[in-house]
């Protein structure tokens, strides 16, 4: 698989970094930026705070790097350093009190019900030009609490593994799976009725 | 054994990342080919997770990557080695 691959490449590119040619590191770091900052982004919700800690995190893994073990794979230790740079930030700023009411509340919380549809005309990704499309999406994930934020992002934009993102989380495997169930189907809760609308058939000219 | 559409729901993310026990998996398989709502609720799931994945739907501010790479060069410059 190309995944093997990029790992293997990988460890060669690590191994020439720490045998003294520093500058692969800007190559080894380049496919892992926009995920890294969009993580960092959507949990801080703030462009100039997640570009700042994007850095941190970044640099964090080059001081670090002999200490990476080639057991795990570098994208998912730069999640998690990225991840813990993030939530640290996120603490200092202490911007967390309604997200950790959230979490006490986890085995409590009732029954995500989902939105209920008789029929789901697929969205195609087409409708992502659309700048008011992108907002409505960005918004529902803005409002997941931070601790379905954060399964959502692990498994579905940085596409870990259930295990891997419990691993990273620091929680158990079923915790995470009911995790990412709340938090799949609080987006499909807030999105579907609200995407619905968007008919992909009609089209705006808003410059007619 | 049949389930109701509550059950299907509360399985539609084990179903998407394929991680329901075979039995339940077929149960859930057999219940989403007559009924509806549960697929649509099934569809429109997969559907927004694919979507809201995207790349596009977060922009990267402009400049970013080579602020990050001036910064980690300063960086490199300041260290002998990692």
């Amino acid at each position: 698989m190309t995944d093997t691959l990029a790992e293997n490449g990988e460890a060669r590119i690590i191994a020439a970094i720490l045998a003294g040619q520093k500058d692969l590191f800007h190559d080894l770091i380049r496919p892992y930026e926009r995920h890294v900052y969009v993580m960092t982004f959507a949990i801080l919700k703030n462009e100039a705070d997640a570009e700042e800690v994007t850095q941190e995190a970044f640099l964090k893994a080059w001081r670090a790097l002999a200490s990476f073990r080639a057991e795990a794979r570098f994208s998912t230790w730069l999640v998690s350093i990225a991840l813990n740079e993030a939530r640290g930030r996120l603490r200092r700023k202490n911007q967390a009190p309604t997200d950790s009411i959230d979490e006490t509340h986890e085995d409590g919380t009732p029954h995500v019900s989902p939105a209920l549809l008789r029929d789901w005309r697929e969205i195609p990704s087409e409708m992502l030009e659309r700048a008011e499309v992108r907002s409505l999406l960005r918004a529902a994930i803005d409002n997941l609490p931070l601790i379905y934020r954060e399964i959502f992002l692990l498994r579905d934009l940085e596409e870990l593994s259930v295990n891997e993102c419990a691993a990273t989380l620091g929680i158990s495997v079923s915790a995470a799976k009911v995790r990412l169930h709340r938090a799949r189907l609080l987006l499909q809760k807030d999105l579907a009725p609200q995407l619905k609308h968007l008919n992909p058939k009609r089209r705006w000219f808003p410059w007619s | 054994m049949v389930i109701d559409c509550k059950h299907v729901w509360d399985a539609i993310s084990g179903y998407l990342d394929n991680t329901l026990a075979p039995e339940v998996r077929e149960v859930v398989q057999k219940h989403l080919e007559h009924c509806s709502i549960c697929s649509a609720v099934l569809d429109s799931t997969r559907n927004i997770l694919i979507l809201t994945a995207d790349d596009r739907v977060f922009e990267l501010p402009a400049g970013f990557s080579e602020r990050l790479h001036a910064r980690l060069d300063e960086e490199m410059q300041a260290s002998s080695s990692p």
